[in-house]
């Protein structure tokens, strides 16, 4: 593996719980927002909904707590994430500041929308969910260190199992998320499985 | 895991290797692009050098941000600036654009099929997660995000894990009244909006059989709403007709006949195995609308909205923050929930069957005083078929206002939005708060009849009890 290749085992830095299931990538960042042609500048909207009056009044919500300001890990209930397939979404977290989303279970969308990004969704059940948003809860400046390789979480004096999918896994841990590269240097294979199937018509084919 | 299901089989047939992750690498016969979720992966690719890799099996829209009355350009604001992106990104990449000027824009899941761009035994992926439309035809079809387009754009695969297979057998036959919509519901209410997560659904059973292609497609659209990324139906008689009248086939007869062996030999086989299987019993549905904020909160007409506490644990606090939200009790039913708005569209609803239905509940009646009422055609084509059959004169008789094709009040994206608390009728698919571009906004998903009575009424309405009129075309 060369030098330059980014690797992502563990994230390390404090958390920020929002609680809730089926919090929607439409809550995460509403569609009024995706009228863009970058990703830059998301992170300041999102939640915006759920965090701010139609005055721009902050209401009630972990993001704008100052404590959870410097946060780099999320922690969430089931279902996290469902909904449109916006990239919006974890990137607006990620610019934000999340690096690693630990929960009760992902939309599977989202998930891979966070891996292409490489970040972390890390699963672990309902009661050592509860008990972590708890704990950050009452420790925002804590450490917690998600360890994606050996697929736990620590903090205070816990060590929890949590599952990492098994593609993610490898994928954050040797480093190769971005597939663009690898995929592209399969073009002739890539080529002989197109002319393989009978709805491409002979002669088509891509630059490979 | 699953063998000999349609999945098993276009799987194999568009794998191109295993990667390093334990993923793999899977050839792409269809991507559709649109404006929101494209414009970056473009960029990304200039920022790599690349091309895009295969701008024949790709095609584009423009959906999310069209205004469905005023085509003028500038549109107003980012839209414009979005457009004049996809503009410029499909022309340098030689990419076949249905914008407005041709006639055959339209919400990119309703154009695919109607052009023959969708067809059996193919991977169908676009950067919308209602893609698992096109599993209609029995393709493999899935939405994707940013930076997987931009692996498409590159390479012309995608990197993807293999998921289960649950069959969803829908016996016996649908009620009067009772439509797809009807059972996609009342499946994402029974198996959850999560449940599907980590399976492709296959939709059998003779009630899906005995829908038409536009029934099939409300329900693999709405896979997504029960967490499955994607859902599909085999490709049958059914299906060969439709795909013999599109652009693709209805002048090459001869190519038709060549590729249907292949549509045939993608069947799941009569000894397939399934990781899972659900059957449910279509002759018992009513029609189903939702009392809450996800797409699983809903309920038959005539029964009550499920007290918290009644349901599992793990449902209860979403559903007492929805029921807050909605304004709605325990055991009262759904039907005359007042409405304000009436949403007739987006890419679950508004095709041309959707559009004939409700106008038969329309016909020789007023939409109520208190409510505004808008029909979006799910493209330009079914607009100026339905245009054909007089169904816009029904339409506008009634007061219902006829407008040009887009995803409209879907979503908050374009002029067409919710103001404040308003309660709408819709026959979109997610009643997400803010969904309709109002935080305070409320949503019921139903089926499109169902719209058109609640239209007429002013509140929600069991459609069965409104006599139909024949709409003569």
């Amino acid at each position: 593996m060369t030098e330059d290749v980014e690797t992502v085992e563990r994230v390390t830095g404090t958390g920020v719980p929002v609680r809730g299931n089926d919090i929607d990538t439409d809550q995460i960042i509403p569609a009024r927002f995706l009228k863009v042609v970058t990703f830059d500048g998301l992170g300041q909207f999102v939640f915006q909904d759920v965090r701010f009056t139609d005055d721009d009044e902050p209401k009630d919500h972990p993001f704008n707590e100052d404590r959870f300001r410097d946060a780099s890990i999320l922690v969430v209930n089931a279902n996290f994430g469902c909904g449109s397939s916006r990239e919006h979404a974890p990137q607006a977290l990620k610019r934000w500041g999340i690096d690693a989303i630990v929960g009760e279970s992902f939309a599977e969308i989202f998930a891979g929308n966070c891996l292409a990004l490489g970040v972390p969704t890390v699963t672990a059940d309902q009661a050592e969910i509860e008990a972590l948003q708890e704990f950050v809860d009452e420790n925002p400046d804590a450490e917690i260190d998600v360890d994606v390789d050996d697929e736990t979480v620590s903090y205070g004096d816990r060590e929890i199992d949590a599952t990492v999918d098994d593609a993610q896994r490898r994928a954050l841990v040797e480093g190769v998320w971005d597939t663009t590269a690898l995929m592209k240097s399969n073009a002739e294979a890539v080529a002989e499985t197109a002319a393989s199937l009978p709805y491409i018509e002979a002669g088509a084919g891509g630059d490979a | 895991m699953s063998e000999g299901t349609l999945y098993d089989k276009v799987w194999d047939r568009h794998k191109v290797t295993t990667l390093p992750t334990g993923q793999d690498q899977l050839f792409v016969g269809l991507h559709l692009v649109h404006e929101v979720t494209s414009p970056q992966a473009f960029g990304m690719l200039r920022e790599r050098d690349m091309e895009v890799a295969y701008p024949e099996r790709t095609h584009a829209t423009v959906d999310h941000i069209v205004p469905t009355d005023d085509l003028d350009r500038p549109f107003e604001g980012a839209a414009e600036e979005m457009m004049s992106q996809l503009e410029e990104n499909v022309r340098e990449a030689g990419i076949e654009f249905s914008h407005p000027g041709t006639g055959d824009q339209g919400i990119v899941h309703v154009i695919g099929p109607e052009q023959g761009l969708t067809q059996p035994g193919m991977t169908v992926v676009c950067g919308d997660s209602h893609t698992s439309t096109h599993g209609a035809f029995g393709a493999l079809a899935f939405g994707i995000g940013t930076s997987q387009i931009r692996d498409v754009l590159a390479t012309g695969t995608v990197a993807m894990e293999k998921k289960d297979v649950r069959r969803v057998r829908v016996d016996g036959e649908l009620g009067e009244g009772v439509e797809a919509k009807d059972v996609i519901l009342e499946i994402i209410r029974r198996l959850g909006t999560d449940g599907g997560v980590g399976y492709v659904y296959e939709y059998a059973g003779e009630a899906i059989r005995n829908l038409d292609m536009e029934g099939r497609m409300s329900i693999c659209n709405m896979s997504i709403e029960g967490g499955a990324r994607a859902g599909y139906v085999e490709p049958d008689e059914t299906t060969y007709e439709w795909l013999r009248e599109t652009d693709a086939f209805e002048d090459d007869p001869e190519r038709f006949e060549e590729l249907k062996p292949y549509w045939e030999s993608i069947a799941s086989d009569d000894d397939a195995e399934y990781d899972d299987e659900v059957v449910i019993d279509g002759s018992a549905l009513d029609p189903v609308v939702t009392w809450g904020t996800t797409p699983g909160q809903g309920v038959g007409i005539d029964d009550p909205i499920p007290a918290p506490e009644d349901l599992p644990e793990d449902k209860q606090d979403t559903a007492r923050r929805a029921q807050e939200h909605m304004r709605v009790e325990p055991g009262e039913t759904m039907a005359g929930y007042p409405i304000d708005v009436a949403f007739l569209g987006s890419c679950t609803n508004a095709r041309l069957p959707d559009l004939r239905r409700a106008a038969r509940v329309v016909a020789g009646r007023e939409v109520h005083d208190d409510v505004r009422a808008m029909v979006v055609p799910g493209s330009q084509r079914v607009k100026a078929a339905a245009e054909r059959e007089g169904l816009d004169e029904v339409f506008r008789e009634a007061g219902f206002d006829w407008r040009g094709a887009g995803c409209s009040m879907c979503l908050g994206m374009n002029p067409d939005q919710l103001e404040g608390d308003e309660a709408c009728a819709s026959s979109s698919n997610r009643n997400f708060v803010g969904r309709q571009g109002s935080k305070e906004g409320r949503t019921v998903l139903m089926n499109p009849r169902m719209v058109a009575a609640a239209a007429i009424e002013g509140e929600v309405t069991d459609v069965r009890d409104l006599p139909e009129t024949e709409v003569k075309a």
